[in-house]
C-alpha cells in the first residue's frame, strides 16, 4: 500500500500520481458484468456500428472509476473522498492507454476538516482529454490544522 | 425532426416523480467483482486481514462502487420509457458521505431531475437527461447522492416515436 498523504504534504498547483490504464475488451465485459451495464456497445463492434459509433467503446463510468482509483491510490487509506464528477467528453476504445491526471486547485480547512480539491482528466495516446472531472476530498493532518 | 420524434413528451411526464426504490445487498464478492473489473488492487476492497487492521476494521467499497447501482436503474427506465432509443452517458456528479460494507442494505431511489433537447453539431437533435440518485443504508444513513447524465441521440435516418 501506499504510504499515507498529509494535507502539509499537498501544494495548490502540484500533480496528483498519473495512473495508466489499458482498457481491453476483456475488461469491459467484466465492468458490464459487475456494474449491470449490458448495452451492447460495449462489448459488440456490429451493434456499436448500428449505432452509427466506430466501434465498440469503453464505457464512460469505468473511466470515472478508474479516476476514483486515481484519486483513492493518492490520498491513501486516511483520505476520504467527499465529491467526484466526470464528464464524459470523447470517446475511449479499448486496447488504447488511458493516463489518468490530476492537479490540486485549492487547498483550505473547512470544519476543522482538511480539504483538497483538484481537477482530474484522462488523456488518450494522441492528447486528448476524453474525460474530465473535479474531486474535493479530506487528507489527515499532521497536527497543525490552520497553517 | 423534433424533440417528439424523441419521446421527449415521456420523458418530461416524468420529471420529479420518484420511482420504486431498488435494494441492493452488499455481499463481499460484488465488492471484489467490481475491483476486479476497474483492475484497481487496493487491497482495503478485497484483502479482508489487511483491511480488518485498518481504521476501517474490515473491506469497504471503493467510493465509485454506488455508481453502477444508480445507472441499472437509469438503463431500466430509460429502456421502459424510449425502447430502442440511442443513448450515451454524459456525466457523473457523486457527492460521497461513508463507505459501503458487505452486508450493507443499500436503498436506493430516483427520479428525473431536468430534460432538455438540444441541437446537436455532429448528431442532430439531442435530448439530455439528468437523473438524481440517493443511496442509504440499512441504518437510513445518507451513503451518497449521485448525478447522472444520459444523453439520447438519433441515429442517422432513424426516427423514434
Amino acid at each position: 500500500m501506499t504510504k499515507q498523504l498529509y494535507y502539509e504534504d499537498v501544494t495548490q498547483g502540484g500533480e496528483i500520481t498519473p495512473l495508466v490504464k489499458q482498457p481491453t475488451t476483456r475488461q469491459l465485459v467484466m465492468w458490464a458484468g459487475a456494474s449491470g451495464d449490458y448495452n451492447p456497445i460495449h462489448y459488440d463492434k456490429d451493434f456499436a456500428q448500428s449505432e452509427g459509433l466506430p466501434g465498440v467503446i469503453v464505457h464512460g463510468q469505468l473511466v470515472g472509476c478508474f479516476l476514483g482509483q486515481l484519486i483513492t491510490d493518492w490520498i491513501g487509506e486516511q483520505g476520504m473522498v467527499k465529491q467526484l464528477s466526470c464528464s464524459y467528453r470523447g470517446m475511449n476504445f479499448p486496447g488504447e492507454a488511458l493516463s489518468c491526471q490530476g492537479k490540486v486547485t485549492k487547498k483550505y480547512v473547512s470544519d476543522g476538516e482538511h480539504c483538497i480539491e483538484c481537477s482530474l482528466w484522462a488523456e488518450n495516446t494522441k492528447g486528448e482529454k476524453t474525460v474530465s472531472g473535479r474531486a474535493i476530498v479530506t487528507l489527515p493532518s499532521r497536527g497543525n490544522p490552520a497553517s | 425532426m423534433t424533440g417528439n420524434s424523441l419521446g421527449i413528451e415521456r420523458l418530461k411526464d416524468e420529471v420529479g416523480v420518484e420511482w420504486e426504490p431498488e435494494v441492493y445487498e452488499i455481499e463481499k464478492g460484488m465488492i471484489r467483482r467490481f475491483a476486479q473489473a476497474i483492475d484497481d488492487p487496493n487491497p482495503l476492497w478485497q484483502d479482508e486481514e489487511y483491511a480488518s487492521k485498518s481504521q476501517y476494521g474490515g473491506i469497504i467499497a471503493p467510493p465509485t462502487f454506488v455508481l453502477p447501482m444508480s445507472l441499472e436503474q437509469i438503463q431500466q427506465k430509460m429502456t421502459n420509457l424510449m425502447p430502442g432509443a440511442a443513448r450515451l452517458h454524459g456525466g457523473t456528479e457523486l457527492e460521497y458521505y461513508q463507505p459501503v460494507r458487505p452486508g450493507d442494505s443499500i436503498t436506493v431511489s430516483g427520479k428525473i431531475a431536468n430534460v432538455r433537447e438540444r441541437q446537436g453539431r455532429k448528431m442532430g437533435s439531442m435530448v439530455f437527461v439528468t437523473f438524481d440518485l440517493t443511496c442509504k443504508n440499512q441504518r437510513q444513513e445518507l451513503v451518497a447522492k449521485c448525478q447522472q447524465l444520459t444523453i439520447v441521440y438519433q441515429i442517422e435516418g432513424t426516427k423514434y416515436d
